[in-house]
């Protein structure tokens, strides 16, 4: 497993380098935006790279809720932490995206807010971790993700009552979409998922290394405190 | 009656009667409330037409603030004398004690809301154009959508450091959804612009959603060591 990471990492490098190659160079300039539409090869990927992360925390947490296999929550953790990175990615490119088109640089819109809400419960997920104590954390921060996602459905529905007049989706519907600019936004979304899995990865490694340390400074201390008792019990 | 409904009964009749005896919570609560209504009021000064189309936001966001400071009480005070451990060794029933710990601080916000309506109705000249008959059902199902969820993560936070902090952290974004219902439907009522049936609907999904969610995980976060 431990080659495999070099030759991701490699993977990675080439992928994002293309990615950008296509979405600056190959890919068409839109006819109305202009070039700011460029920035869709970046956004649009990172969305779906952060819900596909989402996703992955949510499952890590089921099965830690199951089976309190220790290695499923640093996988959790993991995907929270860069599912939070990517999700700002998302909410940032896309003011800057929506200003010159839109005219305003933000508006409550269903996929809007619905990413808003889920970078904010993510955010209270990562801010419970950081502020509990190290015992619990692992089942309560899992307990509180199976609530973000029971969540998920109600905000959907409340946002979409809420304001039924949202843009067109970009993608899905019509197919008008030049096959070029596809292309280049499937390339960036194959680059920015293993860009993901890359730093998931050495952040999972990070997380397992920094429990064994963690482990192991607890049982020398233990060892330590032993020493001097048998000392004075002499 | 079953013993897990007797103990539920108990430990709420046991919290209520602490509570009657030093009205810290609710005391606390009303004051709080009251000074939201007066610096919202001071900082809009809105006509009796405006004031309609805002009470709703405005009347959920000051109870919103005020429950955090009973929910952040519920556990704090079990934490004395051990008694949450003893809770923890007792083969009682996890989800009777939480129950009873719902109610009792369903009851303490219903009360402040009870007592906080007619100053609000006297600070903004409110008079509900629609059907005002919802308006308790909106109260109803919007404070236990509130206190549900805020009894559990007040559990949960009960591990953290700076737990007091951590409780509305935890609790506002995932009441959005619910905040978002209670407000609309609130104002739908107070305008009388449109129906408040969707978002009855809404809350209740809510209510139900969560009400079986902490049901199940509660035994496991109040034994989590």
């Amino acid at each position: 497993m431990k080659r495999a990471f070099p030759v991701l990492a490699i993977l990675t490098a080439v992928l994002l380098s293309y990615g950008l190659y296509q979405a600056l160079v190959v890919a068409p300039t839109e006819q109305t935006m202009g070039d700011v539409q460029r920035i869709f090869y970046y956004h649009v990927p990172s969305a779906w790279t952060a819900f596909i992360l989402f996703f992955v925390n949510l499952v890590a947490s089921i099965v830690y809720l199951a089976s309190r296999n220790p290695k499923t929550d640093a996988l959790a953790v993991a995907a929270a932490e860069v599912g939070v990175v990517f999700c700002t990615v998302v909410l940032v490119t896309g003011p800057i995206w929506a200003r010159p088109v839109w005219g305003i640089w933000w508006t409550w819109d269903l996929r809007l807010t619905l990413t808003l809400v889920l970078w904010l419960i993510y955010v209270s997920y990562l801010m419970l971790r950081r502020f509990s104590s190290s015992g619990q954390t692992p089942l309560i921060a899992a307990v509180l993700a199976v609530f973000g996602a029971l969540d998920v459905p109600l905000v959907y529905f409340s946002i979409w009552f809420f304001r039924t007049q949202h843009p067109q989706p970009v993608m899905g519907n019509g197919g008008s979409i030049d096959p070029r600019m596809l292309h280049a936004l499937l390339i960036n979304w194959l680059a920015f998922s293993c860009f993901a899995a890359l730093v998931c990865w050495s952040r999972y490694r990070l997380e397992v290394l920094r429990r064994e340390v963690d482990e192991t400074q607890a049982l020398e201390a233990l060892l330590e405190k032993g020493v001097p008792e048998r000392g004075s019990s002499r | 009656m079953s013993r897990a409904g007797s103990l539920t009964l108990a430990t709420l009749a046991k919290d209520l009667r602490l509570e009657w005896r030093s009205k810290d919570a609710i005391n606390s609560m009303l004051f709080f409330a009251l000074l939201v209504v007066v610096i919202f009021s001071f900082s809009f000064d809105p006509t009796a037409e405006e004031s309609r189309h805002i009470a709703g936001g405005l009347v959920w966001v000051a109870f919103l603030f005020a429950a955090v400071v009973a929910l952040n009480q519920t556990w704090a005070r079990e934490l004395h004398n051990q008694v949450l451990d003893a809770y923890r060794v007792s083969p009682a029933p996890a989800n009777a004690l939480f129950l009873a710990k719902a109610l009792g601080n369903f009851i303490f916000v219903s009360v402040l809301e009870a007592l906080m309506t007619p100053l609000f109705i006297v600070f903004y000249n409110l008079r509900a154009l629609g059907p005002a008959y919802q308006l308790p059902i909106v109260a109803a199902l919007g404070t236990w959508a509130l206190v549900v969820n805020g009894t559990f993560f007040a559990a949960m936070s009960l591990r953290t450091r700076s737990r007091e902090i951590m409780l509305p952290l935890l609790l506002f974004p995932i009441s959005i959804p619910a905040l978002l219902a209670m407000v609309e439907a609130t104002t739908s009522i107070l305008t009388g612009e449109y129906s408040a049936k969707f978002w009855l609907v809404l809350l209740a999904a809510y209510d139900v959603l969560f009400t079986m969610a902490s049901l199940l995980f509660f035994e496991t976060v109040l034994h989590a060591e």
